[in-house]
């Protein structure tokens, strides 16, 4: 809500809307008596001192009659809204509580409804409840309910397909429970915002029907009534009928301002890099061929530095991948190059270059067309970044679209060509379904799919082949090393799978608790590895020999809570060759021959892989 | 078939002839194609295949997630009752498997039974179990990593107390370090608590680790099932075949340069 007011188009819509709800209020028990007063000595005229926006037929005030007229128009409006939105959240619930069959026909009934324009079936509906404040409080209500069971339909079934509501139910959760605890409160925030502008548009649709007669009738009178008054005499006393127009203008604007600017709040923002002192002497030789260049890259969100300081550089074609335990910052780092960390988080570098271009400032669309033509993103997370309502053709589609000005056709071919890149069966037929109706490895080829639209120098790939099977997983790293040796695009591998880093990367970063451990070619990792971490981390990997009979290997102990990062060595604690010197003191990354390392005792046998906890 | 065969056995997932297809008649696809296979009581069933071939069409089928078109699932000879949670199952992504909304302690209070008690104690004792410190209760799924969600996954399946548990790549986005915690965390339990277990995996190393018995998926067809050693020496299927090739050499599994295009042998 504050970074809501804190837009000048967000402050002032709130400002208005205020005061037009409490003028609502405070009208109608203040003047109401008085904008009733007849005074046949002042009949029709036209602004005077004493009225200056008039009088009408029985000389009763305009100005005092339009604000008295906010309360009920107000009310109506809202009431109306009211209903719309009921009326629309269960239409469109009612498919999750129902079940399958019976949901269908809600939905055709819906799709059918929101067919026609909202006026012309509250138009429909005053007609045949008759006319009235009733008849057309209900007449909008119901044209408003359609196009509302639109939108909860669509947003409950893009939630609905999550797998925690499926985990919900699994553990028991009734239909009503699913509903109301987990469905409903993740799609709250579009619903609001939607229904704020309704209310706009339905004190539009009031002022309308009253104006025509099929609404408020006399003794009462709302802002279309007295438009309607206003305007049999417009030629001699236009101000009668300026008045009541203003007000249904400016409170409809109000309503609608409001919305839009809710709208703008609750999308997300992406915190821009922080400009750090950059006077501080660089450690790492500028490197001006390289893709990318990190240099003491932090994030930090309240209370936590997950990522404390990261240096590494990713040179032209070249592959790195980066290993390290769930929670070590991996992710995070992967986000902070591509400028996608979200508030509250904060991202800070001494250096950030991507092709020789600073990234810590410069504004968000730049990044994004980044995004879409030189920086390939593949996330971890298919299903999220997926959206589930749009067919996977659409939405490789949209990508070239946007960023490299394809037609609509080009764009889809060259959709359907990299889902036959990515291994996707039968990628016609393919591309006009819908992301669930895709497998999990399916969905994270597409998405890789995605990340080659354009023609990347850099594919950055979070967890990439995790839920893929071993020929599955062959060829999608086949498919990035391929279009790596087309395109000459470098590759930052991010994985927990060090196996498969060690195969596709010419490079290993190791990380571990936010920063980088060891640093060294992918070749020598089985047999040049110095950091007790990475040794560890080798000899955890289960395979077809490992004895079934005896528990696992484990690296004893939990990774390190990003909030509780122990002074000296953070892997001290698991760390079987730790001594007094590695509590104490933290181990700087040391350069040696192209290699890195931060360790006190690199290099030190190791019995690792102790069995069992 | 007769029924009585199969009624003296308690808690024994089976699939009988069972078949899932998507979507209408005009292009649908068939994700499970007349799958038979058993779970027995108190073992462990791996399931390995490709992705896309049907592994958790089945594992959702059977929690009742997607409605089978054909054939029967029947726990213990009955066909299963949902609502009596004897099932539970833990999701393959970690990410969309916790609702947003709710704190770690509530999703998995919402798996306990409803006559539980203390239940505070209860999802402490469970997140101890699975490696997670009790403060987590209180935080957000946002807040915790992919591999730190996984494991609240697993908690809460086993905070419903369930017969049986469908775990489906609960592994595949775990740390090498934490997966083998896991690993053994789900052999432990199965032996102390007597759980039938189907676990789903690509990775036939850890489905070899876990496994009693070992059933391949290929195309929505079951190819292979038997005793895991029987099937680790001596693979009937050309696909079961492959799939041991690539596992048996972990150096070598991922030569991209000179194998050809993996054809699977089935197309
Ligand atoms: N929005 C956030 N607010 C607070 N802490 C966060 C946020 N996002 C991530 N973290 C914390 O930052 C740390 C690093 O997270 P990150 O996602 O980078 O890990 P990762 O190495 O990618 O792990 P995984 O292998 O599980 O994906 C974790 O301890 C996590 O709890
Ligand atoms: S610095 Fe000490 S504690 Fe840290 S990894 Fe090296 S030996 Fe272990
Ligand atoms: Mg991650």
């Amino acid at each position: 809500m504050k970074r809501i007011l804190r837009t000048p188009l967000g402050l002032s819509a709130a400002v208005l809307l205020l005061a037009v709800l409490v003028l609502a209020v405070i009208a109608p028990l203040v003047w109401t008596d008085q904008a009733n007063a007849v005074d046949t000595a002042q009949i029709s005229r036209g602004s005077t001192a004493e009225h200056w926006m008039g009088t009408d037929n029985l000389g009763r005030d305009v100005f005092l009659r339009v604000l008295v007229a906010t309360g009920l128009s107000v009310r109506l409006a809202l009431l109306a809204t009211a209903i719309g939105v009921l009326a629309g959240l269960v239409l469109g619930a009612v498919p999750v509580v129902l079940g399958r069959r019976a949901g269908r026909v809600v939905t055709a009934v819906v799709n059918i409804a929101v067919a026609f324009p909202a006026l012309l079936l509250a138009l429909f509906f005053a007609v045949v409840i008759g006319p009235g404040t009733t008849g057309s409080l209900l007449a909008i209500g119901f044209a408003t309910a359609p196009g509302f069971a639109r939108l909860v339909q669509t947003l409950v079934a893009k939630v609905a397909g999550l797998d925690y509501v499926a985990a919900a139910r699994v553990a028991g959760a009734g239909r009503i429970r699913l509903l109301v605890r987990h469905i409903l409160p993740n799609v709250a925030e579009p619903l609001v915002i939607n229904a704020t502008m309704a209310a706009g548009a339905a004190l539009l649709a009031f002022a309308g029907l009253s104006f025509l007669g099929l609404g408020v009738q006399p003794p009462e009178y709302d802002w279309g009534r007295l438009l309607g008054e206003g305007l049999q005499g417009i030629y001699l006393r236009p101000a009668a009928a300026i008045a009541p127009g203003v007000a249904v203008v400016v409170a409809g604007l109000a309503f609608h301002l409001f919305g839009e600017a809710l709208s703008k709040g609750f999308t997300r923002h992406t915190a821009p890099v922080k400009l750090r002192r950059t006077e501080a002497a660089s450690a790492v030789p500028t490197d001006d061929d390289a893709v990318l260049v990190v240099e003491d890259l932090r994030v930090a969100f309240p209370g936590v530095t997950p990522v404390r300081g990261v240096s590494f550089t990713v040179g032209q074609g070249e592959a790195v991948g980066i290993v390290g335990e769930s929670g070590s910052g991996k992710s995070l780092t992967a986000l902070a190059v591509a400028r996608l960390i979200e508030h509250p988080g904060q991202v800070d570098a001494q250096r950030l270059t991507f092709q020789g271009r600073d990234l810590r400032n410069g504004d968000d669309r730049v990044h994004r067309r980044l995004l879409g033509t030189s920086l390939a993103m593949v996330f971890q997370d298919p299903m999220t970044s997926l959206n589930p309502a749009m067919r996977i053709g659409r939405q490789l589609a949209e990508v070239a679209e946007q960023h490299q000005g394809a037609s609509r056709k080009q764009a889809w071919q060259r959709a359907v060509d990299r889902l036959r890149a990515v291994r996707i069966p039968d990628p016609e037929r393919r591309a006009r379904q819908y992301p669930h109706e895709f497998s999990g490895g399916m969905r994270q080829r597409a998405m890789i799919g995605m990340g080659l639209m354009g023609k990347p120098a850099l594919i950055i790939a979070d967890e990439p082949t995790t839920a893929l099977d071993v020929t599955v997983q062959r060829q999608v790293l086949r498919l990035l090393r391929t279009i790596r040796a087309a395109d000459g695009a470098a590759l930052l591998l991010i994985s927990h799978d060090i196996t498969v880093v060690s195969q596709v990367c010419d490079r290993v970063l190791v990380m571990y608790a936010g920063r980088v451990v060891e640093d060294l070619p992918a070749d020598e990792l089985h047999t040049a590895a110095r950091h007790p971490y990475t040794r560890a981390l080798l000899a955890a990997v289960p395979d077809m020999t490992t004895d079934r009979d005896l528990p696992l290997a484990v690296i004893p102990g939990r990774p390190v809570d990003a909030a509780q990062v122990p002074t000296g060595c953070a892997y001290a604690p698991r760390c079987p060759l730790a001594t007094e010197r590695c509590v104490t003191a933290h181990p700087p990354l040391e350069t040696d021959n192209g290699r890195r390392v931060a360790c006190w005792h690199a290099d030190v046998p190791v019995q690792v892989g102790d069995r069992g906890e | 078939m007769s029924l009585s065969r199969w009624v003296i056995v308690v808690s024994e997932l089976t699939f009988e002839d069972v078949t899932v297809r998507f979507g209408t008649r005009g292009h649908a696809t068939t994700a499970a194609d007349g799958v038979h296979l058993t779970v027995p009581h108190g073992s462990i069933v791996g399931l390995v295949g490709e992705s896309g071939s049907g592994k958790s069409t089945l594992a959702r089928a059977a929690v009742g997630l997607v409605p089978v078109s054909g054939g029967r699932i029947l726990l213990d000879g009955q066909p299963i009752d949902h609502r009596a949670r004897r099932l539970q199952m833990v999701f393959q992504d970690p990410h969309s498997a916790l609702d947003p909304r709710m704190t770690i302690g509530e999703s998995i209070a919402e798996a306990l039974p409803r006559r539980a008690r203390d239940r505070r104690d209860r999802v402490a004792a469970l997140l101890d179990l699975v490696g997670l410190p009790a403060e987590c209760a209180r935080q957000y799924p946002a807040q915790l990593s992919g591999g730190q969600r996984q494991r609240v996954g697993l908690a809460r399946a086993l905070a419903g107390e369930p017969d049986v548990i469908i775990a489906d790549e609960i592994t595949s986005a775990l740390d090498v370090s934490i997966q083998g915690t896991v690993l053994n965390l789900v052999r432990d339990l199965q032996r102390r608590m007597r759980l039938s277990m189907l676990f789903i995996s690509h990775n036939l190393a850890v489905v070899r680790y876990v496994s009693d018995f070992i059933a391949v998926m290929y195309h929505g067809r079951i190819v292979e099932h038997g005793p895991a050693d029987q099937v680790l020496a001596d693979p009937q299927d050309p696909y079961t075949r492959e799939l041991l090739a690539a596992a048996a050499d972990p150096a070598g599994q991922l030569d991209l340069g000179e194998t050809s295009d993996t054809t699977p042998a089935h197309r």
